[in-house]
């Protein structure tokens, strides 16, 4: 199990553990198959070419999957990822290694729950931000109540 | 600028609602998924592990939901292709989907608005999903915004 973070441990600026992934054509099947998201372009390259793109593309709710999956680890098995969104900016190729990232924005207590803001983003190759996003999840406090 | 294809006709569809569904949130399913996106967290893969958490038990990873399809309403526009993209997601989560529970999903159409694109109108429309338990508690909202041109 990845290491628990705590409200008192971070400091706006903090960097996420980043979360590498390196994206297959036989990824996107799989994606396809467990999703339901059977659009051609993610896995038949004829039908991709025919539609002006460079080939099959990944889903692109498979990179919100990874950044779900930083999230989630980042929150650990006593906090809890509150809230994810993602906007998918540029496409990314399956062959092409890409970096989930984020960092700690900001911190608070609301609603008696200690809360983190984090910018995140998916990066490829050459370091352009393909899918910008926010998240904000509840930690674990160690104050004592 | 007046808008050209989102006139008060298509403007009158927004609050549409698509056919709830329900679906029995599958053990097998949730890892499927968990392998399919590349996730090892035990949370989404082993029970055993699971069982020691405050969650009892797995639960589903945070884009689970993808796979549970909706009824989205069909959105009648009067554009010349049929070009769409998805623009993104805003994921709410209040409670944990874990195997075993009946999740009954409901679309709504939230949003329809348009801007001008380098390719002529673009049509934003946002879905919102909600995704609530068999004990009435709304554990998932997801706002997707599909983009047409």
């Amino acid at each position: 199990m990845a290491k628990q973070f705590y409200f008192e441990e971070l400091e706006a600026g903090y960097e996420i553990p980043a979360l590498e992934k390196d994206p297959t054509t036989q990824q996107l099947v799989k994606y396809a198959g467990a999703s339901g998201d059977f659009y051609q372009i993610h896995y038949d390259k004829d039908f991709a070419l025919a539609h002006q793109l460079p080939g099959v593309i990944l889903h692109g709710a498979l990179k919100n999957a990874f950044l779900g999956q930083m999230m989630a680890d980042f929150a650990g098995d006593a906090g809890w990822l509150k809230k994810l969104s993602v906007q998918y900016r540029g496409m990314d190729v399956p062959g092409v290694k890409l970096v989930a990232r984020g960092r700690v924005v900001r911190k608070y207590v609301e609603g008696g729950e200690h809360l983190v803001d984090c910018e995140i983003w998916i990066e490829n190759a050459k370091g352009e931000k393909t899918t910008p996003g926010s998240a904000t999840v509840v930690l674990p406090s160690r104050a004592v109540h | 600028m007046a808008n050209k294809v989102v006139t008060d006709e298509v403007k009158a569809q927004i609050g549409t609602r698509g056919e709830p569904r329900v679906y029995e949130i599958e053990r097998g399913a949730i890892r499927r998924f968990a392998e399919a996106i590349g996730d090892p967290n035990p949370l989404f893969n082993d029970e055993q592990a699971a069982r020691d958490t405050r969650f009892g038990g797995m639960i589903a990873p945070p884009t689970f939901c993808r796979s549970l399809g909706s009824g989205i309403p069909q959105v009648k526009l009067d554009l010349p292709g049929f070009r769409a993209l998805d623009g993104g997601s805003d994921w709410e989560y209040r409670k944990p989907i874990q195997p075993g529970d009946r999740i009954t999903v409901q679309s709504r159409i939230a949003e329809i608005r348009e801007t001008a694109g380098r390719l002529g109108p673009m049509v934003f429309i946002v879905v919102e999903t909600s995704y609530t338990n068999q004990f009435g508690q709304l554990c998932v909202t997801q706002r997707s915004t599909v983009i047409r041109y």
